[in-house]
């Protein structure tokens, strides 16, 4: 082999080990979503760097340089396309991964520093996403980082200080754009190279994937087969399809881009960017501070701490732990959609019912709602582990899962149950309302 | 050379414990340092991008041109200017106290309808449906000669709407 062609496999073959146990390079072990929030890394990057080549960050250029780009530019549209796509695509795939290393078992003991990081690079892909939506400065943009700087305006103490920060003064204006778009091109992708890094070599000095636990008393070693051509070779499947899949997404539908930013008209409704509507379906029904602030809170903080409680982590390598966990998640699963439903349809009812001049809402839209969904989720724990006989495992695995799908239901009626003004509305009837 | 090496460190490991420590103290000062440096960076343009004061002062209109009850929106001053049902002024801003929309007035349903997350306000700016927290801020009113002028400098938070906030001739 000549020597440049040994150093490109040298340099492969040094971010995977020598060997691979055979049994992770399943598919429907990992389903490759690692691989492909990577290989969007990689697309993000790329067309980035094109874009930033054209792409203008004043208040006044912005907005023109977009139309340039996908009206003059050769393959504008197309790249500025695949950027959207990548992004977007990227926050579903990190969703799932995430989902994935909960219900296999991957956050144990060896991997606890690894699902932090893992939790960090999630809080920056979805930075990064927001930044990005407000660079083309229209109306998009333009309202959503007012309803996003004006959220931070609720964080107790510190809040109208991080508020007039991150604005550059008491109003949105040149410097607001001068931030996000520094956070955006250099502060968020520095720290998120970094960190991929970490987390990339963390699985590597975990082992690898997670692997079926095997009984001391068997003696049968692990079949190990070599990383090149083995697993490279199933990598490079999965990222050539999903780099595939994007271009041609790209070619059929394009980034929006709505009118140039309007600080006199709010659009109707004004949504947030689809990530976050779940927080905007919170911010309908709950007092601001607690929906802001005490929620996402609480929810990061139990995230972070889940693996540093013992035993919480599944059976690894084998999907929901068991047979009998599988059912609890899809019962869990089931009946957490169905009351996030409920209540937020009976919220609604109760919302449009009170057209009295509103009381103050910070113990009956806040304290008590949060006490409520505490209570709830520790009487079910203890139910599951009592009554039912579950483990501390499968117990908090279904608690993860019923507040992530809280949140997802919470997201879809945001998406597409939400019309004017933010009523509730079915979106195939004829004309909404 | 190695063997001193590895006598020197046996023998000192204190010494090699406090210089680690502090290595890692001027790191922890760098970085806190250049954290600092960014803040200030960013806070600097906090006081560039004051509003300038010279056209704080906006004249609505003559007192004569607003009926009692209705609400007349003030594109210069980025507000709205109430005709209570007694005839007085109330300057009502028109970014909405939950999260900054742009409250638009719906004539139909006779208030403000805040598209971003469904509050609404009457004509005083009270709140009639939550999410938002606190009635719309208000700016000072004055009639000069006739002249309904406001003053978009001074924003004024409340709790509720009280008549001696409204501007009588």
């Amino acid at each position: 082999m000549p020597k440049s062609r040994r150093s490109i496999t040298d340099l492969i073959l040094h971010l995977h080990p020598q060997t691979v146990p055979r049994e992770t390079l399943r598919l429907t072990l990992s389903w490759g979503l690692g691989g492909m929030a990577a290989v969007l890394v990689g697309l993000l990057f790329l067309t980035g760097i094109l874009l930033l080549l054209v792409y203008q960050p004043s208040i006044n250029h912005a907005y023109n340089s977009i139309l340039i780009l996908t009206r003059e530019v050769p393959f504008g549209l197309w790249v500025r396309n695949i950027h959207h796509w990548s992004a977007n695509l990227l926050v579903v795939i990190a969703v799932l991964h995430l989902l994935r290393v909960v219900l296999t078992g991957a956050f144990g003991p060896g991997r606890r520093l690894n699902w932090v990081i893992g939790l960090f690079l999630l809080f920056l892909l979805l930075s990064s996403n927001f930044t990005g939506y407000l660079l083309p400065w229209d109306q998009l943009a333009y309202w959503a980082v007012t309803i996003c700087t004006s959220m931070l305006g609720y964080i107790p103490f510190c809040g109208q200080w991080l508020q007039e920060l991150f604005r550059g003064g008491a109003e949105i204006g040149p410097a607001t754009l001068a931030n996000f778009f520094v956070l955006h091109v250099a502060f968020i992708p520095a720290t998120l190279f970094i960190l991929l890094l970490w987390h990339f070599w963390l699985i590597r000095r975990a082992g690898g994937l997670v692997q079926v636990e095997r009984n001391d008393t068997e003696k049968v070693p692990v079949l190990r087969v070599p990383s090149t051509p083995n697993l490279i070779v199933r990598e490079a499947a999965v990222s050539l399809a999903l780099v595939a899949f994007i271009l041609i997404m790209s070619i059929l539908w394009s980034a929006p881009l709505l009118e140039q930013a309007n600080p006199g008209m709010s659009p109707n409704p004004a949504k947030s960017p689809w990530y976050f509507l779940g927080f905007q379906e919170l911010l309908l029904h709950l007092h601001p501070v607690f929906a802001v602030f005490v929620w996402p809170l609480l929810g990061a903080a139990a995230l972070m701490f889940v693996p540093f409680w013992r035993d919480t982590a599944l059976p690894t390598g084998v999907w929901f732990g068991s047979e009998h966990g599988r059912k609890l998640l899809i019962w869990t699963a089931s009946a957490g959609a169905l009351a996030t439903l409920g209540l937020i349809l009976g919220d609604n009812l109760l919302l449009s019912s009170a057209e009295a001049v509103a009381v103050d809402t910070f113990i009956t839209r806040g304290v008590l709602p949060t006490v409520l969904l505490i209570a709830l989720l520790a009487g079910l724990y203890f139910l599951l582990i009592r009554k039912q006989k579950y483990t501390r495992a499968e117990a908090v695995t279904a608690g993860i899962v019923l507040v992530l799908v809280a949140l997802m239901v919470c997201t879809v009626i945001g998406i597409w149950f939400r019309g004017p003004e933010m009523h509730l509305i079915w979106p195939l009837g004829q004309g909404g309302e | 050379m190695v063997e001193n090496h590895t006598t020197e460190s046996t023998e000192s490991p204190d010494r090699r414990r406090f210089l680690n420590r502090c290595w890692a103290f001027f790191g922890i000062v760098a970085a806190a340092e250049f954290g600092w440096l960014g803040l200030s960076f960013m806070n600097s343009r906090k006081e560039r991008n004051r509003p300038a004061k010279t056209d704080s002062i906006v004249s609505a209109g003559a007192v004569e041109q607003f009926t009692p009850g209705t609400v007349t929106a003030v594109p210069v001053g980025q507000f709205y200017l109430a005709c209570l049902g007694d005839g007085s002024f109330l300057a009502l801003s028109r970014t909405c106290t939950h999260l900054g929309c742009s409250v638009p007035w719906d004539e139909e349903k006779n208030k403000f309808v805040c598209p971003c997350h469904g509050s609404t306000f009457n004509l005083t700016g009270e709140v009639l449906t939550a999410p938002a927290p606190r009635p719309l801020d208000i700016y000072p009113v004055r009639i000069e000669n006739g002249i309904v002028k406001v003053d978009t400098s001074v924003t004024q938070k409340r709790d509720r709407f009280e008549p001696v906030q409204a501007t009588r001739i």
